[in-house]
C-alpha cells in the first residue's frame, strides 16, 4: 500500500504581480472608450423614445442644451433651460453659442452641432422659442437626443 | 579596497502599483461617461426676417398638425400615429400618380406643425415616424436595411458608397417645414 506522505510545505503567497497589469488594462479601456463629463445636469432629463436615431459628431463639436423641470423643486416645476451648469433664459442662447464657437478651432467652426436634451413632458412652445433663437445664432444643425427603441410601444 | 558586495538584485516592491492603478481607474470611472448620444438630426431653416416668396404647389405639401392632446390631423383628416409612416411614404413616392400627392420626391415637403401646448414626446414621435418613412425609402433605394442606413458613418465609408449615399439624399431630400406655432400660417 502506497503511503502518501503529506508534504509539509509553507503556504506560498499568491503572487499579485499580475494584478497591476490587469488593472492597467481596465484603466486603458476606460480611458479610450469614455469621454469626460462636461455638465452636471440640474434639470430632469427623461428623454423621449424614438426609433430613427443617428449618431452625431464628437462631443467637442457639440453644444448641449438641457431643458426640463429643475431637479430641485425649490426652483419651481416649470421647465427651464440649462446652459453650462446654470439655469438660463431663451435670450442667453445666442451668447452661449458664440462662446462655444469661440472655443472651437477655426476650421471646424461651421461644424458646430447643438444637442437638445429635452425632457419629454416639456411643451413645444418653449422648444420653438429655443429653435428660433438657434436660427438667429446660426446654429442650425440640431439633434433631438432620444433613447433608442426598436419599435414604438403601441 | 572595497569589495563589491555580492547581492542578488533587490526586488522593487510592486504591491502598491495595483493601488495606484486602482486610484486612476476609479477616477476615470467617476469622471467620464460613455458617449452614447444619439438623436434625430435636423437642419433648421436659415434665419430670415421676411418669409420667402417662393411658392410651393399645394399638392407637394404634406401637412401634419399635432394638437395639445397629441392627436394628429394629417392632410385635413385625423390619423393614428401608426399610419403616419405609410402615408408619408405613399405621398413622397407618388411621382405624380395621385393628383393630391407630390409630383416627385424632390418636390415633396412635410409641414409639421405643433401646438405650443403639445408635449415634446408626442412631437418627437411624429417626427420619428416622418424620418422613418424617409429612411425606409432611402434604404430601399440603396438596398440596405434601415439599421444599416442609420449606422452609416461618412468617415469610414469608401468613396463609392459615399457617392451612392449622397445620390440617395439628393433623390429623397427630407424637407420638413416646421411652421411657427405662434402664427397661424405655413409660411416657413
Amino acid at each position: 500500500m502506497a503511503v502518501f506522505k503529506k508534504k509539509s510545505k509553507s503556504k506560498p503567497a499568491i503572487s499579485t504581480a499580475a494584478l497591476p497589469d490587469i488593472i492597467f488594462m481596465l484603466l486603458f479601456f476606460f480611458m479610450v472608450s469614455t469621454e469626460l463629463k462636461e455638465d452636471t445636469v440640474i434639470v430632469r432629463n427623461e428623454l423621449p423614445k424614438a426609433t430613427q436615431l443617428q449618431e452625431l459628431a464628437e462631443q467637442t463639436l457639440t453644444a448641449f442644451i438641457y431643458i426640463g423641470p429643475p431637479t430641485d423643486a425649490r426652483f419651481g416645476t416649470d421647465p427651464k433651460i440649462q446652459l453650462n451648469d446654470v439655469f438660463s433664459n431663451v435670450g442667453d442662447i445666442t451668447r452661449f453659442i458664440e462662446e462655444k464657437r469661440a472655443e472651437m478651432p477655426e476650421n471646424l467652426k461651421d461644424k458646430l452641432e447643438v444637442s437638445l436634451k429635452i425632457d419629454k413632458e416639456t411643451k413645444m412652445g418653449l422648444i420653438t422659442d429655443v429653435k428660433l433663437e438657434l436660427r438667429k445664432a446660426e446654429a442650425r444643425k440640431i439633434q433631438y437626443t432620444g433613447n433608442k427603441v426598436s419599435d414604438l410601444g403601441e | 579596497m572595497y569589495q563589491k558586495k555580492q547581492r542578488d538584485g533587490a526586488e522593487i516592491n510592486a504591491a502598491s502599483m495595483a493601488d495606484i492603478a486602482f486610484l486612476l481607474l476609479f477616477f476615470f470611472l467617476v469622471a467620464t461617461t460613455f458617449p452614447s448620444d444619439r438623436g434625430l438630426t435636423m437642419i433648421l431653416p436659415p434665419k430670415q426676417d421676411e418669409p420667402p416668396e417662393k411658392l410651393i404647389n399645394e399638392r407637394n405639401i404634406f401637412k401634419i398638425l399635432v394638437n395639445a392632446n397629441g392627436d394628429l390631423l394629417v392632410e385635413e383628416e385625423p390619423m393614428d400615429l401608426r399610419d403616419v409612416r405609410k402615408s408619408v411614404k405613399t405621398f413622397v413616392n407618388n411621382n405624380g400618380a395621385d393628383p393630391k400627392s407630390s409630383d416627385s420626391p424632390m418636390d415633396a415637403v412635410v409641414s409639421l406643425k405643433a401646438d405650443r401646448g403639445t408635449t415634446y414626446e408626442s412631437y418627437v414621435q411624429v417626427l420619428d415616424q416622418v424620418k422613418a418613412a424617409y429612411h425606409e425609402l432611402r434604404a430601399d433605394d440603396l438596398d440596405w436595411t434601415v439599421d444599416e442606413y442609420l449606422e452609416f458613418n461618412k468617415d469610414n465609408a469608401s468613396e463609392e458608397v459615399k457617392g451612392r449615399y449622397k445620390q440617395v439624399l439628393d433623390k429623397y431630400p427630407l424637407r420638413i417645414s416646421e411652421a411657427d406655432p405662434n402664427k397661424g400660417n405655413d409660411k416657413e
